[in-house]
C-alpha cells in the first residue's frame, strides 16, 4: 500500500566529521505522513543516530525548523505528499545561517539573547496592584499588535533573511516584531526604551526589506511589515527629538 | 540621542525619493526616452520648453526630482554593493562614493536649473 | 544572569559548530532573492534618468542647435535601447514600490486598519492621475 520516498538528510557528527554530508533514507510514505513523520521513522526504525528538535508535532511550539528542498519549514507541518510526486529525492538540511551542532540540531543562543535585548515584556512606570483590577484594551487596541503576537519563534524568518546570513549582527525579524508587538500593545510604556537597542544600525536599518521573513512565516505574523513600520516610528522620534529636544521624551 | 545613527535622515530621503521617483519618472522617461525620439508622439519645441524650464516652479520641481532621486539611488546602491558584494570592508569607500555621487549630482542640478536663461 | 553569548572556545565538552559560509552568489539561489536585487538595481535605472533629465536641461540653456543635437543623441539606437530597459526597470521600482506600501505604513480609519489593496488602488490612481498631469505639461508644441 505504502510506497516509498527518499529522504537526504545532512548529517554531521563534529567527532568525526570535518563537514557535513547528505545520507540517503528510503523511508514509506503515509497519506498524512510529514517530514517530521519520515525523520521519527528513520530514527526509530533504521538509524537511531539522527539528531532533531521536535516537540509539539502541531505547528505551534517551533522546534522544527529546518530546510526542506532549500527552504525554510517547520517539518511538523509539510506533507511528504507534495513531494513524493517527481520522485526525487526530499532534502533535509539544518536551518540556514545558524551554526550546526550536530546533524539538524542548530545553535540559536544568538537569537535568544538579541531576543533578550528587545525587552520583550510589558514595561510600565508603575504596576496597578491586583486590587484595582485588569488593564483593560478594547478590540480595536489589541488588533493593532496582535499579528506580532502570533510568533511562535521558530527561526524560518531569519533563515530566510539574506540580510541576517550576511551579517550576523543583524537583529532580526522575529526579535524585531516581538519588540514592535509590545510597542504597539497599549498596556506596555517601554517603547523608548526598546528604541536604544533597535535604532542602531544593527537594529532595524541594517533590513533592506528583501521580504522573504513575510513569505515563509507559518503563523503570517509579517515581520517585513513590522520592521518598515518600526523605521517610520523611529524616524519620527528622531526628527521630533531633532526639533524639541527638550520636548520629546 | 548622539548615540542614534543618522540612518533616520538617510532613510527618508530614500522613501521621498523612491515615492517621488515611482510616481513621475515612469511618464517623464517614456515621453523624453522613447516617445519623442522615436517620433510616436509630437515632441515640444524648443521654445515652450525653454519657457516651461525658466518658470520658478518649474525649477524647483526639477531640483527637487534630482536630489531625492539621486538620494533614493545612493541609498538602495549602497545597500544593494554592501549586502550584494559582500564587500563589507569597503564599507566606508562605498557610503562616501554614493552619498558623495548623490551630493554631486545635486549640486550640479543646483547649478544648472540656477543659471538657466 | 550571566553572558548568555556563545563562547568561541572549543573544549572537550562542546562541540564544534559547522558554520556554513554565504556564497557572492547568494542572490542566484533563488527566484525571490533575484527579484529583490532587480528591484534594488532600478535604482541605477533611477540615477540614469537624472542624468539624461540634467543633459537635457544643460542643452535647454545652451539654444536651439545644443537642443537638436541633445535630441539628435536621444535618436541614437543604442540610446533608445537603454532608456527601453531603463523604462522597465523605473516601472518595475514603481510596480514594487506601490504593493509594498501599505505594508510600511499602516492607516487606520476610525480604529480599524484600512484593507491593503484600498491602498495600493490609491496608488495607482494616484499614478495614473499624476502621469497624466505630467504628460499634459509635456504633450505641447
Amino acid at each position: 500500500m505504502a510506497e516509498t520516498i527518499s529522504l537526504e538528510v545532512l548529517r554531521y557528527s563534529p567527532e568525526h566529521d570535518a563537514e557535513p554530508s547528505f545520507q540517503r533514507y528510503d523511508v514509506p510514505v503515509h497519506k498524512d505522513w510529514v517530514v517530521l513523520d519520515a525523520l521519527n521513522y528513520i530514527k526509530d526504525k533504521v538509524d537511531g543516530s539522527l539528531t532533531f528538535r521536535w516537540s509539539c508535532r502541531m505547528g505551534i511550539c517551533g522546534s522544527c525548523g529546518m530546510m526542506v528542498n532549500g527552504e525554510p519549514k517547520l517539518t511538523c507541518a509539510t506533507f511528504l505528499s507534495d513531494y513524493a510526486r517527481d520522485g526525487r529525492p526530499v532534502r533535509v538540511q539544518p536551518l540556514r545561517y545558524f551554526p550546526v551542532i550536530r546533524d539538524l540540531v542548530v545553535e540559536i543562543t544568538d537569537f535568544m539573547s538579541k531576543l533578550q535585548s528587545v525587552k520583550p515584556w510589558l514595561i510600565r512606570g508603575d504596576e496597578k496592584p491586583v486590587s484595582e483590577g485588569e488593564y483593560l484594551q478594547t478590540p480595536d487596541q489589541l488588533d493593532r499588535y496582535k499579528q506580532f503576537s502570533m510568533c511562535i519563534n521558530c527561526l524560518l524568518c531569519y533563515a530566510a533573511c539574506p540580510v541576517y546570513g550576511l551579517d550576523p549582527v543583524f537583529i532580526g525579524p522575529a526579535a524585531i516584531a516581538l519588540a514592535q508587538r509590545y510597542n504597539m500593545d497599549s498596556r506596555d510604556e517601554g517603547a523608548h526604551e526598546r528604541m536604544d537597542v533597535l535604532a542602531q544600525h544593527e537594529g532595524i536599518w541594517g533590513c533592506t526589506f528583501v521580504g522573504e521573513c513575510t513569505q515563509v512565516c507559518p503563523k503570517h505574523v509579517d515581520p517585513a511589515g513590522a520592521i518598515q513600520q518600526y523605521k517610520l516610528t523611529a524616524t519620527i522620534e528622531r526628527f521630533k527629538s531633532f526639533l524639541m529636544p527638550r520636548g520629546a521624551k | 540621542m548622539v548615540k542614534h545613527s543618522n540612518e533616520p535622515v538617510l532613510w527618508s530621503l530614500f522613501s521621498a525619493g523612491g515615492v517621488f521617483a515611482a510616481f513621475v519618472i515612469p511618464v517623464h522617461l517614456f515621453l523624453l526616452g522613447l516617445a519623442f525620439p522615436l517620433g510616436w508622439i509630437p515632441a515640444p519645441g524648443y521654445q515652450y520648453l525653454h519657457a516651461l524650464v525658466t518658470l520658478p516652479l518649474t525649477r524647483i520641481y526639477l531640483f527637487a526630482l534630482c536630489f531625492l532621486a539621486l538620494f533614493h539611488w545612493a541609498h538602495r546602491f549602497r545597500y544593494t554593493l554592501y549586502d550584494g558584494l559582500q564587500i563589507k570592508h569597503l564599507n566606508e569607500l562605498i557610503f562616501v562614493c554614493c552619498y558623495g555621487g548623490a551630493i554631486f549630482g545635486t549640486a550640479l542640478a543646483g547649478y544648472l536649473l540656477w543659471n538657466f536663461h | 544572569m550571566s553572558d548568555t553569548r556563545p563562547s568561541a572556545r572549543y573544549t572537550e565538552y562542546h562541540p564544534r559548530w559547522y558554520r556554513t559560509h554565504v556564497s557572492t552568489w547568494w542572490w542566484l539561489a533563488r527566484w525571490p532573492y533575484l527579484k529583490f536585487i532587480l528591484r534594488e538595481i532600478s535604482s541605477v535605472f533611477v540615477a540614469w534618468f537624472v542624468v539624461v533629465l540634467l543633459l537635457q536641461i544643460r542643452a535647454l540653456s545652451r539654444g536651439p542647435d545644443a537642443y537638436a543635437r541633445f535630441e539628435h543623441w536621444l535618436q541614437n539606437p543604442g540610446i533608445v535601447l537603454l532608456n527601453l530597459i531603463a523604462l522597465f526597470f523605473v516601472v518595475f521600482h514603481a510596480i514594487t514600490w506601490f504593493n509594498l506600501t501599505p505594508r510600511a505604513m499602516v492607516v487606520r480609519l476610525r480604529g480599524k486598519r484600512v484593507p491593503d489593496r484600498w491602498i495600493v488602488s490609491a496608488n495607482y490612481a494616484a499614478w495614473a492621475a499624476v502621469s497624466l498631469v505630467v504628460a499634459w505639461f509635456l504633450v505641447r508644441s
